[in-house]
């Protein structure tokens, strides 16, 4: 046998569980420690300073938080379709459709009370995000064709769909020949409460219903099922498309639903880069998450706090962005590996290495 | 002369994480001997020959092969030293001849010298009388064809050692009887045979000694004939267990619950699965269906469970045509049906659920309202357990972590809960140990004394026999017979079985 074998834990108990995350998250931060010091800055200083810089004063902690927010609602969104192993890496391209759906509202209908403005924002975001994960849906439930690759191929068509509607057809007037899409009227913009706008709130309540949706009703079940086997799914008599088809559309309106709050609340216009990879990085907390709707709050803020304190310091510190990036891939790299060691155990046969050192 | 020791295995064990598989398992084999290796299912059996055949390797205790210590890295070391294993499932490619596959992964340098070659098989074939067509391909072959292919194919590549994992399991009788002439062939040649099987009649008949597992520990090796099926039974479970499947005959008028009438259905690849189906299935009986496997078994209890759509045909449930209905529709009629999928985790049950959820998997959808009650189905699955008993830690625990008698007894447990009229079930004891298998057998009769129609797809021809009223032979798609088991023997069913003539029709 080899010297290392590698088998499945069985059930590991909560305590080492969180022992091993604990480690984990140490020694990444004494691995990126180790790659501050070498080039040429101290880490006793740089890793402080990313604390304090996402959560040490009060605006820090809004700029987290603004950070925090599209991430929730898109991994809510993305969490809905792999519950039912639906791989939508379409994250992207559903936030952008939102936002082109709520432009579309803000920039068009007028004389509507702001509240009526923003819920008809909401509506159009989610139908049209909706629609971007419904396509690939459709050729699934119908014809099985792979969802992965259609998904992530249809992030491309938004962006470039945006970026040729901000360039041509929906280029303000105003902008002195820059590409820009007219910025909203103040009837499209979600206002503020406790000085970060209301997309917390939302974040919030919708944090609960997904948990509600997927544990307590009886659709919920149904996905869960389909995610499970859909052989099982057949055999309890549910109609497979059609739950495919609801849950992609819940998955992409709630990915559609950011576009919305980023673009109304944040750039205040339609951008292609307004999804800002909110998309991709939700799958990482989604599954980091395991699944469970609480569990996405939490793991969002921590994230949040990675991506804000790694913005922190580049401007206060002057370390470059790209410094930034690794100490937050090393982070990730380390949690996320942690999973590997709660899922299995490693044996080191100690016999054998004995014996090799023999010979 | 003493025998030569061909394969000597002292106190072996092994573990995978927290199981044993094996504890200190001793198993002498000697040369020109069968040798059956017996126990229940998670026994250890597969676990013990794999580390014969170098696919894991020992925790602690030593191999010999004749007489030479060996510490296989790979199965390639144990083909080295003359070891052939034959899986339970065939490890050929279909679209390629029979040679093609014996000199499959054999270095051969870049020129393959066809006829010298295939005179070398037919050498290896005609010292053990086996016979076969070196041009014929594998996916036109039958299951005892390609295993004649498999035992070829591991003698020539030089072994004197033939390990057999289950390897009746899925053969006629006939082919059954054909299998064990080649196996006393190679004994008779000098060659050592193992057998892995739970069939005692088997053991019985073909093996000379057996060593006898029980969770993971060998319990004794005796002399076949100085032994008889009680006592081995005896060692393999660890009590007495009276073995006879009592047939009770129910007295009561029986009255026409399902009738199949010209049922044609195609597969996913256009061809017929089913061919002109007609049967009829009455209260208080179990119905046996035998047959190969793959002969038409799934599609059946599919397309009477609504999950398959029929070509042509009638289905009729008390008067009530119900073919092209989905399951749904079925359950709405208010047509009470039971069905035990052969597929238990894959599709009569969520794995990673708990029993409580598992519970509503079927009637969910009755509950008013878009939320889910579980507050019904945990009295259910309480009442489940308690009946049936159900090991489990508890109600909350997910099924895919019971053993397999007791995933089955959550399944069948449901599916009787809803007081069905109609059980349809697919190899309910697939997998189980001898224990599990006497309950579910009784559980059925339970049901069959209460007045349910049973129709049970099975593979053990004994305990079709011992257990149906009557037993429906499918051959290739098509009915080849209905018989009753008291005025037929098994020859007859397995002639029916392979398309030969005989057998009474009742």
């Amino acid at each position: 046998m080899n010297i290392i074998s590698i088998s499945k834990r069985e059930d590991l108990p909560q305590k080492k569980e969180w022992l091993i995350r604990a480690l984990a998250v140490a020694l990444s931060i004494v691995c990126a420690g180790l790659v501050i010091r070498i080039l040429g800055y101290n880490p006793l200083q740089v890793i402080p300073s990313m604390v304090s810089g996402a959560v040490g004063t009060e605006i820090r902690l809004q700029q987290t938080i603004l950070k925090a927010i599209p991430l929730v609602v898109t991994s809510l969104g993305i969490l809905v379709a792999f519950k039912m192993k639906f791989w939508n890496i379409g994250g992207e391209g559903q936030i952008i459709m939102g936002a082109l759906g709520a432009s579309y509202v803000a920039l068009n209908i007028e004389g509507l009370p702001k509240f009526a403005t923003l819920i008809l924002m909401m509506i159009a975001a989610m139908i049209l995000g909706g629609f971007w994960a419904f396509i690939p849906a459709f050729f699934k439930a119908k014809m099985g064709v792979n969802e992965t690759i259609f998904t992530l191929m249809l992030n491309y068509i938004a962006i470039k769909f945006v970026t040729y509607l901000q360039y041509g057809p929906w280029k303000s007037p105003d902008s002195q020949g820059f590409p820009k899409v007219a910025t909203f009227s103040n009837n499209a913009i979600l206002p503020k409460l406790f000085g970060i706008h209301i997309g917390w709130i939302i974040a919030l309540v919708l944090v609960v219903l997904v948990h509600l949706f997927i544990n307590h009703t009886k659709k919920g079940y149904e996905i869960t099922v389909v995610g499970e086997s859909q052989e099982t799914a057949r055999y309890a008599g549910m109609n497979i498309s059609q739950i495919i088809i609801v849950a992609t559309l819940i998955s992409g309106g709630l990915c559609g639903l950011t576009g919305m709050i980023q673009a109304s609340a944040v750039e205040k216009t339609l951008s292609a880069t307004l999804s800002g990879g909110y998309g991709f990085t939700a799958i990482i907390t989604a599954w980091f998450a395991r699944l469970n709707a609480i569990a996405v709050l939490f793991v969002c803020i921590a994230f949040a706090i990675l991506l804000q304190g790694g913005a922190y310091i580049q401007i206060s510190m002057q370390i470059p962005a790209s410094v930034a990036d690794m100490i937050q891939g090393i982070i990730l790299f380390f949690v996320l590996g942690s999973e590997f060691f709660l899922q299995y155990r490693v044996n080191i046969n100690r016999k054998r290495l004995n014996a090799k050192e023999v010979a | 002369m003493e025998p030569v020791k061909a394969i000597e295995m002292k106190g072996i064990s092994k573990a995978f994480g927290s199981v044993k598989a094996n504890e200190d398992v001793n198993l002498t084999v000697y040369n020109g001997e069968v040798h059956a290796l017996l126990g229940e299912n998670g026994a250890g059996k597969s676990t013990l020959v794999n580390m014969l055949s170098g696919i894991y390797r020992p925790d602690s205790g030593t191999v010999s092969i004749y007489g030479e210590e060996v510490g296989f890295t790979s199965p390639k070391d144990s083909i080295a030293m003359g070891i052939g294993m034959i899986h339970q499932h065939f490890k050929l490619i279909d679209v390629m001849t029979a040679k093609e596959n014996i000199i499959l992964g054999k270095n051969q340098g870049l020129i393959t010298r066809n006829k010298y070659i295939s005179n070398e098989i037919k050498k290896v074939s005609d010292q053990y009388g086996l016979d076969i067509d070196l041009d014929k391909k594998v996916y036109n072959m039958s299951v005892g064809e390609k295993q004649t292919l498999e035992i070829i194919k591991v003698l020539y590549r030089g072994a004197k050692i033939l390990i057999l994992d289950e390897p009746t399991a899925v053969l006629t009788p006939q082919e059954i009887k054909k299998l064990f002439t080649i196996v006393r062939n190679m004994k008779e040649q000098g060659c050592a045979v193992v057998i892995i099987t739970h069939k005692l009649n088997e053991v019985m008949e073909i093996s000379d000694r057996v060593t006898v597992l029980r969770r993971g520990r060998s319990v004794g090796t005796v002399e076949t004939s100085k032994v008889d099926t009680s006592t081995l039974i005896e060692m393999m479970v660890g009590k007495k267990v009276d073995l006879a499947i009592k047939k009770e005959k129910t007295a009561d008028a029986k009255k026409l619950l399902l009738e199949v009438d010209n049922l044609h259905v195609k597969n996913s690849e256009q061809k017929y699965a089913l061919e002109d189906i007609s049967f009829k299935l009455y209260s208080g009986e179990i119905l046996g269906v035998a047959g190969v496997a793959g002969s038409g078994q799934k599609e059946i209890c599919e397309t009477i469970a609504g999950l398959t759509k029929a070509e042509k045909g009638r289905i009729i449930f008390e008067g009530e045509d119900i073919i092209g209905k989905s399951p749904r529709e079925i359950i709405r009629l208010g047509i009470r049906m039971g069905f035990i999928p052969e597929d238990r985790l894959g599709m009569g049950l969520v794995g990673s659920m708990d029993i409580v959820h598992n519970m509503i998997l079927k009637d969910y959808h009755n509950q008013p309202g878009i939320f889910l009650r579980r507050g019904p189905s945990v009295k259910k699955a309480t009442e489940i357990v308690d009946k049936l008993e159900i090991q489990t830690p508890s109600i909350n625990y997910p099924v895919k972590k019971l053993s397999g008698g007791n995933i089955q007894k959550v399944l069948l447990g449901r599916e009787i809960d809803s007081n069905p009229k109609v059980l349809i079930t697919a190899y309910p004891v697939r997998g189980l140990d001898i224990g599990a298998s006497y309950k579910i057998y009784d559980l059925l009769n339970e049901q069959k004394r209460k007045g349910v129609g049973v129709l049970f797809i099975g593979e053990d021809l004994d305990v079709l026999m011992d257990l149906c009223d009557r037993v429906m032979v499918f051959c290739i798609g098509k009915v080849a017979g209905i018989v009753n088991p008291d005025e037929v023997t098994k020859e007859d069913i397995g002639l029916l079985m392979t398309g030969g003539k005989g057998g009474a029709l009742s």
